[in-house]
């Protein structure tokens, strides 16, 4: 199968069923892309398709088809992306083994909402789990995100 | 600082091309040393803790493991302040396993007890003196002029106005003779030490581009899935490999002695041939097991004596002649420790050589047990640690049970493999913080302060049967199983108190968890303390004050938290607040959590937070670290728990062991209390006082005394 991956297209050889998730970490070396439960429940494995978050773990490869898909590795060149810039400027990260999940779950939530409330920050983010219990500082850090997009527009 | 250059063995060596190179080692006191300081263990051989390169970057390598906690950024600190370095040009690396890093207190490499910083506080100052040093008197050499007359400055030296960088001076300064003593800055002059400062692993944790050990991958290496038994202790019996070994991708199936293993290209396959596979199991006693009879039978031994691990007074005597007797028992369930990274090693084994990736809090145990199973000599092993998803005691394995495993299975396979863990296999995996019991029955006096108070422990022992038991199990006594407890300062002041314990066993595993024994004793002391304020009709603040009158810096964060949270001031319609406080790791935190309840459902709103840790290296880390130790002991508090029924887990993934999600995190406000107490620890301990802050809270609300975690309404 074919797989556009950040702008790039790969020509893959995978069993039909084989997750998104897998393809990307195993096959392909998106090693930033993270396996965290294996059933869209903890958000680990977010990756963007077509600018919409998915849960890369529980999504066939095969399902993708033309659609682009956009890992943390894609999201930005050099890690520029407003979110990336809040999340270091708020020193959010512990582990960091969630963070590429939370960044790319709220990197499409400010695609969709650029200003969002609390409630819509609670909403969006919940199925991302972190561990180490960085939320305080992810609830922040979007708001700075979307403060930074506002503010450059 | 005298005694620490008194007791330095100092040596430097010229890496090829590398620059200055420095090692630094105080004597090791090992486990059992600790308690026999006069008697310190012969000098390991050094190893490097610093380098610093004609490229300018300086790099330094830690002893221990970033596993979120902060200190790649905290001992760079350490080293930063003392070398005036540019801040910019620091490098951090993982230190390879070796005697040089063994923990200057534990006498092995290990990260664990909430004892990095303090730990490493003289030794890694001291480093960067000792480099800053022999770079001045690289310069001086060069400019043949008196050191004395030089300063070093953001990575360079000055004469006046002339400089030299630390990267021209490396190569020269690698070849003079450490220094024998070094001075270190006075607090006075700190520039870097106590200054909020930012985490040096942000950028690469913001890209994806930081290495976790399951994103290790180079040519050659299968990964593997085992199959592992159905109720804990049960062995193969027999299995079946043919449909596995069918499943494209999938290469060997071979047994090692946790279970079989399906050794394949890929993850994906791996899976599918674990799925396939058919293996029968002799599943032995551990079938047996089922938490609510484990629960009602330590109820039983609660009542019958025990070890004793204090005992002042005559406490029965004092509990019949009391005005008043209050009787309460708590219960906390087994809980996974759900790294955010599941479980994974990686192993080859090559022409006499071992080498490990993993994520591992305890480099000394996995290189050991690795050397054994491989049959090759210690120093043959190789671990590379990258950074851990997360570790919270999961990954300091006293047995080494997750990298054993993956040897063996490399071992079977003659290739190199990496072990992955599914959720599943981590939540029903065992090593868990056990189940434990408490029961308190105080006597107090017509005032309602204690005077009598028995106090029984029932839960298993971490220790037991671990190479620590022999050092830390005394008298049937594990510290681990009534720290909270037998040193509570609320103890130190009822005239007639024992505590006794029971550590029955079971095939259950079961490990440290974040803040350990203090998951259980912190919730049973502040909820009895509470109870007992109320039935005294005094506010709980006033109550825990007066009994906390002689330990001043419980005081002290007590009433900051208190007041930063509003105590005494009625709080927001339909919510009540609640309060505890507990000493663990050398570290007080006071805790004031305002819930409400909607449906019986609690909700944690706002929780105030005090701690004094002694002096607090970089604060913008301490107040991560409470925040996180909050949401992870929330979890607890309102929602995880595994259950056993027939010797089988009852839960698997993170849609039935519940854990805290970010809709449910509270606002966490942090006060670091200023504070010349000893260093403690950050990383743990305020994890332990939510579950009573909260449970006190919900009485305040609601009038009811829930004694069981988590924390259940319906």
């Amino acid at each position: 199968m074919k797989l556009n991956v950040n702008g790039k297209e790969h020509e893959v050889d995978a069993p039909a069923d084989m997750p998104l998730l897998w393809v990307l970490r195993d096959l392909l070396g998106y090693t930033g892309v993270k396996f965290g439960c294996g059933m869209a429940q903890c958000g680990a494995c977010t990756v963007l398709l077509d600018g919409e978050a998915v849960r890369s773990c529980t999504l066939p490869a095969s399902a993708v088809k033309a659609a682009k898909v956009t890992t943390i590795e894609g999201l930005s060149p050099d890690g520029s992306h407003p979110v990336q810039r809040a999340w270091v400027e708020l020193d959010v990260v512990q582990c960091g083994y969630c963070q590429s999940g939370q960044i790319m779950q709220a990197a499409a939530l400010l695609a969709r909402t650029p200003k969002p409330t609390d409630a819509d920050i609670d909403s969006a983010m919940a199925g991302n789990i972190c561990r180490c219990g960085t939320y305080q500082r992810v609830r922040q850090a979007i708001h700075r995100a979307a403060a930074m997009r506002g503010s450059k527009s | 600082m005298t005694g620490m250059t008194r007791r330095s063995f100092l040596r430097t060596s010229a890496l090829a091309g590398a620059g200055l190179v420095i090692a630094f080692h105080v004597p090791r006191r090992g486990l059992a040393a600790a308690a026999e300081p006069q008697k310190p263990k012969p000098l390991p051989p050094p190893n490097a803790f610093l380098r610093i390169a004609p490229d300018e970057s300086v790099t330094v390598l830690l002893a221990h493991s970033e596993m979120g906690q902060g200190i790649w950024t905290t001992l760079a600190m350490l080293v930063a302040e003392e070398l005036e370095c540019d801040w910019s040009r620091i490098r951090v690396e993982h230190a390879p396993a070796a005697p040089v890093y063994a923990h200057t207190a534990y006498g092995m490499q290990m990260t664990g007890g909430s004892t990095t910083t303090w730990s490493e506080f003289d030794r890694y100052r001291t480093v960067g003196a000792m480099a800053r040093d022999m770079l001045v008197r690289a310069a001086a050499e060069r400019w043949k002029a008196d050191p004395k007359a030089l300063r070093a400055q953001k990575g360079h030296v000055w004469k006046g106005k002339e400089k030299l960088s630390y990267g021209q001076l490396a190569e020269a300064a690698a070849r003079l003779e450490p220094p024998a003593a070094v001075t270190l800055q006075a607090p006075k002059d700190w520039t870097v030490i106590g200054k909020p400062t930012r985490r040096l692993d942000a950028p690469e944790k913001v890209t994806g581009a930081a290495g976790f050990g399951i994103d290790v991958r180079f040519e050659g290496l299968r990964t593997a899935l085992v199959a592992r038994p159905p109720v804990f202790g049960a062995t193969v019996k027999s299995f079946e490999a043919s449909k596995a070994k069918a499943v494209p991708g999938v290469e060997q199936v071979v047994q090692v002695p946790s279970g079989v293993a399906v050794v394949a290209r890929h993850f994906w396959s791996a899976k599918e041939g674990r799925d396939a596979l058919q293996v029968e199991w002799d599943l032995g006693p551990g079938q047996q097991v089922d938490t609510d009879k484990l629960l009602a039978s330590y109820r039983e031994m609660a009542r019958t004596p025990g070890p004793v691990a204090l005992d002042k007074g005559d406490c029965d005597a004092a509990l019949g002649r009391a005005a008043r007797r209050l009787e309460a028992e708590y219960d906390v369930p087994y809980l996974a420790h759900a790294t955010m990274e599941p479980l994974n090693c990686a192993v080859k084994i090559e022409g006499g050589r071992c080498e490990i990736w993993t994520g591992t809090q305890f480099q000394t145990g996995d290189q050991g047990t690795a050397a054994h199973i491989a049959g090759v000599p210690p120093e043959n092993v190789t671990v590379h640690t990258p950074f851990l998803g997360g570790g919270f005691g999961r990954r300091a394995s006293p047995r080494a049970d997750f990298v054993s495993e993956a040897v063996h299975v490399a071992k079977a396979a003659g290739v190199p493999v990496k072990v992955v863990w599914t959720r599943e296999d981590d939540i029903r995996g065992g090593f868990y913080r056990p189940l434990f019991l408490h029961r308190i029955e105080a006597g107090v006096d017509p005032k309602g302060l204690p005077v009598a108070w028995r106090h029984a422990i029932v839960g298993q022992s971490i220790l037991a049967g671990t190479p620590f038991e022999a050092m830390l199990v005394k008298d049937g006594i594990d510290d681990a199983s009534v720290e909270g407890v037998v040193d509570s300062p609320y103890l130190s002041q009822v005239p007639a108190r024992r505590v006794f314990l029971h550590s029955p066993k079971n095939e259950v595993p079961v490990l440290w968890w974040r803040s350990v024994g203090n998951t259980h004793s912190a919730f049973a002391m502040e909820c009895m303390v509470d109870e007992l304020a109320h039935a005294a009709k005094v506010d709980p603040l006033r109550f825990r004050a007066t009994l906390l009158r002689n330990s001043p810096r419980h005081l002290k964060a007590l009433k900051l938290a208190a007041e930063k949270a509003g105590w005494g001031r009625p709080p927001p319609k339909g919510r009540a607040r609640g309060l505890a406080v507990h000493e663990s790791f050398g570290t007080v935190v006071a805790e004031v959590a305002e819930v409400s309840v909607e449906k019986e459902r609690i909700r944690v709103h706002r929780v105030t937070c005090s701690i004094d840790c002694g002096l607090a290296v970089n604060p913008l880390g301490v107040e991560a670290q409470v925040q996180g130790a909050v949401a992870f002991g929330l979890g607890p508090t309102l929602r995880s728990a595994v259950t056993i029924k027939g010797g089988r887990v009852q839960q698997g993934n993170f849609d039935d062991y519940e854990v805290l999600r970010l809709d449910e995190m509270p606002e966490v406000a942090v006060h670091i209390v200023p504070s010349q107490a000893r260093m403690g620890g950050v990383g743990e301990p305020a994890t332990a006082p939510i579950a009573p802050a909260v449970a006190n809270a919900v009485f305040a609300l609601t009038g009811k005394r829930l004694r069981s975690l988590p924390l259940r309404l319906a």
